[in-house]
């Protein structure tokens, strides 16, 4: 892997405040990685240190190479950035942002036109060229902020929950736009709430309380010891109304973790209580499953608040 | 050197963009500012005529009415109303009717003729001090004329002041007051504008995204600055245009030198814009804290009340005031027919306010930041 994105032990303190705290990682060229983590876990302060916007208290990044305390004007001029604001002025014309942004990182003449001509090609908005950014829907608007923050071909693009309040359709038509860039060689660095969008992410990050708890592939994290414990086995309890039964599961000892999964309930048992379970639920059917990705991070979680107490 | 002001074209023709495409910023910049110099050129006059005034002649005798046709004469006292008794009297200017009261005693007319001094009591209600003391000082020469006829008979008075006006001979207040009012205007309108218009931007996100990308901090501060001060400049020849026209203030000295002075205090102006704009979140705060630099401009300045009279501390203040060293650019050039040679040293000063200004937004802009 050639890594265009690196941390290493990155510490952002605010006052006594440690909004992140001691992350390492990297992430390769072409790659879409994901970084999941609650609101106020340090996502967006970690793409700002990577932006040179923050200088860290400790620790050090780069970005394709360049130092992220040295080189942040050199670093702007070569990456992307899409935040869930958007960042379009609503007055001005789909193509006048285009202009404005395409101006701000000094391309112009020649080279402004056909760059636009690209971006407008690529995020299929030419339609709209005329139409004021305030008038178009969510969906439109991203595909635009998507077209203002790549118009400087950037090699690096960070996304700041990029999705956040749209429809489904939408959205899945700008991930496929991802993939298309991705597949161009830019690396995407993605923060996200969703879990399936974090599972579309060719790796994942978890992030809580400022700090990096679990970071690989999908399966990789499916695996990982801490979401499976010694002397657990995760289940999937098929069982008439399910709701209604949720709350006696948990109340069951050996059960760790509950939760409705559709019309079934996944749960984390321990394995010794597993017999003694399907005896007091006898109308129910069990069967063993891989945790999802919610099931990790659900996991990883607990063990950290218990942890901690 | 392009470095450091990366951004600036960009970001000054959005910025002209935004005014054309928002008709109400337009409207705001350039109608409301006429309209308070309507309001205020017309309403502030602070020539005292014709103040009401309750006469108590106890005399009737020929002697106190010539002394009351002199008070009338003087053009300050309208003498509107009478009064049979003091308590009449007290009555009137207890309710407001009347703001100076006149007694002639009994025995004045008797004192004149033995040639014992007589007395003439005047009221005036203090409560307005400059009504007060233009009738102080109109009485007491009234009286010094009258005792001048009876000890010269000839009427020839050895010395005669013969005091002329220079710069505003009808003593109109207009004259006095429309300058200084420009100054405040434009910094109203300027200060407002530009903060409203970064501010807007980091309520909409826009801020965080342009923070993002290559523009520097004076790339981005004078890329705003330069449609402001376009817009300031042309409300200002707005203003002088009606000052001329609607006020009849005629501009004594050169135009070119006023509006050519008139750049560094736009400078500063949108320097202090800048600086608001670093420190307020919402545009309601931004509009808070513009009004807050508005109220020491209208009070310290010598816009109303003349700098010289106040505490040494309020003097001080009024010295780092860039009102202040306008409004005496405005004044000089056009009461005065000043020019650069007299006012160099306000301009200089104004400029270097308005430097550090913008050097002190850019800084704090990019502490904020991190």
């Amino acid at each position: 892997m050639n890594p265009v994105i690196t941390a290493e032990h990155l510490t952002i303190r605010f006052g006594s405040f440690t909004a992140v705290n001691d992350v390492s990682f990297a992430v390769g060229e072409g790659e879409i990685f994901g970084f999941l983590g609650p609101n106020g876990s340090g996502k967006t302060t970690i793409i700002k240190a990577l932006c040179g916007l923050l200088t860290p208290t400790g620790g050090t990044g780069t970005i394709l190479g360049m130092d992220i305390r040295k080189d942040a004007a050199e670093i702007k001029r070569n990456v992307g950035y899409m935040s869930q604001k958007f960042g379009l002025y609503e007055d001005l014309t789909v193509g006048e942002n285009i202009d404005f942004y395409a101006g701000v990182y000094g391309i112009d003449g020649q080279k402004a036109q056909r760059r636009k001509a690209e971006v407008l090609e690529l995020t299929g908005i030419s339609s709209y060229l005329k139409r004021r950014a305030g008038q178009l829907s969510g969906g439109w608007k991203q595909r635009l902020a998507l077209a203002c923050a790549i118009i400087h071909s950037p090699q690096v693009v960070f996304l700041d929950e990029p999705t956040a309040g749209i429809d489904p359709v939408a959205r899945r038509a700008l991930w496929d736009l991802f993939f298309g860039l991705s597949g161009q060689g830019v690396t995407f660095f993605v923060t996200t709430h969703y879990m399936d969008e974090a599972e579309r992410c060719g790796r994942v990050g978890y992030i809580y309380l400022s700090k990096l708890i679990a970071i690989g592939t999908v399966a990789e994290l499916q695996n990982l010891p801490d979401a499976n414990p010694t002397g657990t086995v995760r289940i999937e309890i098929y069982i008439p109304n399910p709701s209604q039964a949720l709350d006696r599961i948990r109340r069951i000892d050996s059960v760790r973790e509950a939760t409705i999964f559709r019309h079934s309930i996944h749960a984390l048992v321990e394995s010794e209580g597993l017999s003694s379970l399907t005896k007091q639920l006898p109308e129910a059917r069990i069967a063993a499953i891989e945790p999802s990705l919610e099931d990790v991070f659900v996991t990883l979680t607990y063990k950290i608040m218990k942890d901690s107490k | 050197m392009s470095r450091l002001f990366h951004g600036l074209v960009p970001i000054c023709r959005k910025e002209f963009l935004h005014i054309l495409r928002d008709p109400g910023t337009l409207f705001f910049a350039l109608l409301i500012p006429m309209l308070q110099l309507l309001l205020f050129g017309f309403a502030i006059d602070t020539n005292v005529r014709q103040v009401p005034t309750v006469v108590f002649d106890e005399s009737r005798t020929q002697d106190s009415r010539q002394l009351l046709e002199s008070f009338a004469a003087s053009d300050v006292f309208h003498l509107t109303s009478t009064a049979g008794s003091a308590n009449e009297m007290y009555g009137a200017i207890r309710s407001g009717k009347a703001s100076v009261a006149i007694r002639i005693p009994y025995d004045y007319a008797r004192n004149l003729q033995a040639g014992t001094p007589a007395t003439v009591q005047v009221l005036i209600d203090g409560s307005d001090s400059t009504v007060a003391g233009q009738a102080v000082n109109t009485s007491i020469g009234v009286a010094l004329e009258h005792s001048l006829a009876r000890v010269l008979p000839d009427g020839k008075i050895p010395i005669e002041v013969l005091p002329s006006m220079l710069y505003n001979p009808a003593m109109r207040s207009a004259n006095f007051f429309v300058p200084g009012l420009t100054a405040i205007l434009l910094q109203v309108m300027i200060v407002l504008l530009i903060s409203l218009s970064v501010v807007r931007e980091r309520e909409r996100g826009t801020l965080e995204q342009l923070t993002m990308t290559p523009v520097t901090p004076l790339g981005l501060m004078i890329g705003k600055m330069i449609p402001y001060g376009v817009l300031g400049f042309g409300e200002l020849c707005l203003i002088l245009l009606v000052m001329r026209v609607v006020f009849w203030v005629p501009v004594h000295g050169s135009v070119f030198a006023l509006l050519l002075m008139s750049l560094p205090f736009l400078l500063t102006v949108l320097g202090i814009g800048l600086m608001i704009s670093t420190k307020a979140r919402t545009q309601a705060e931004a509009f808070q804290l513009s009004m807050g630099t508005i109220l020491p401009s209208v009070f310290l300045s010598g816009y109303i009340f003349l700098i010289d009279n106040m505490p040494p501390f309020f003097q001080g203040i009024s010295r780092i005031i860039p009102a202040t060293y306008y409004i005496q650019i405005l004044r000089g050039v056009i009461l005065r027919g000043a020019g650069f040679e007299d006012l160099w040293a306000n301009a200089t000063i104004l400029t270097i306010m308005g430097c550090a200004a913008i050097l002190v937004a850019a800084r704090m802009f990019v502490k904020q930041k991190s």
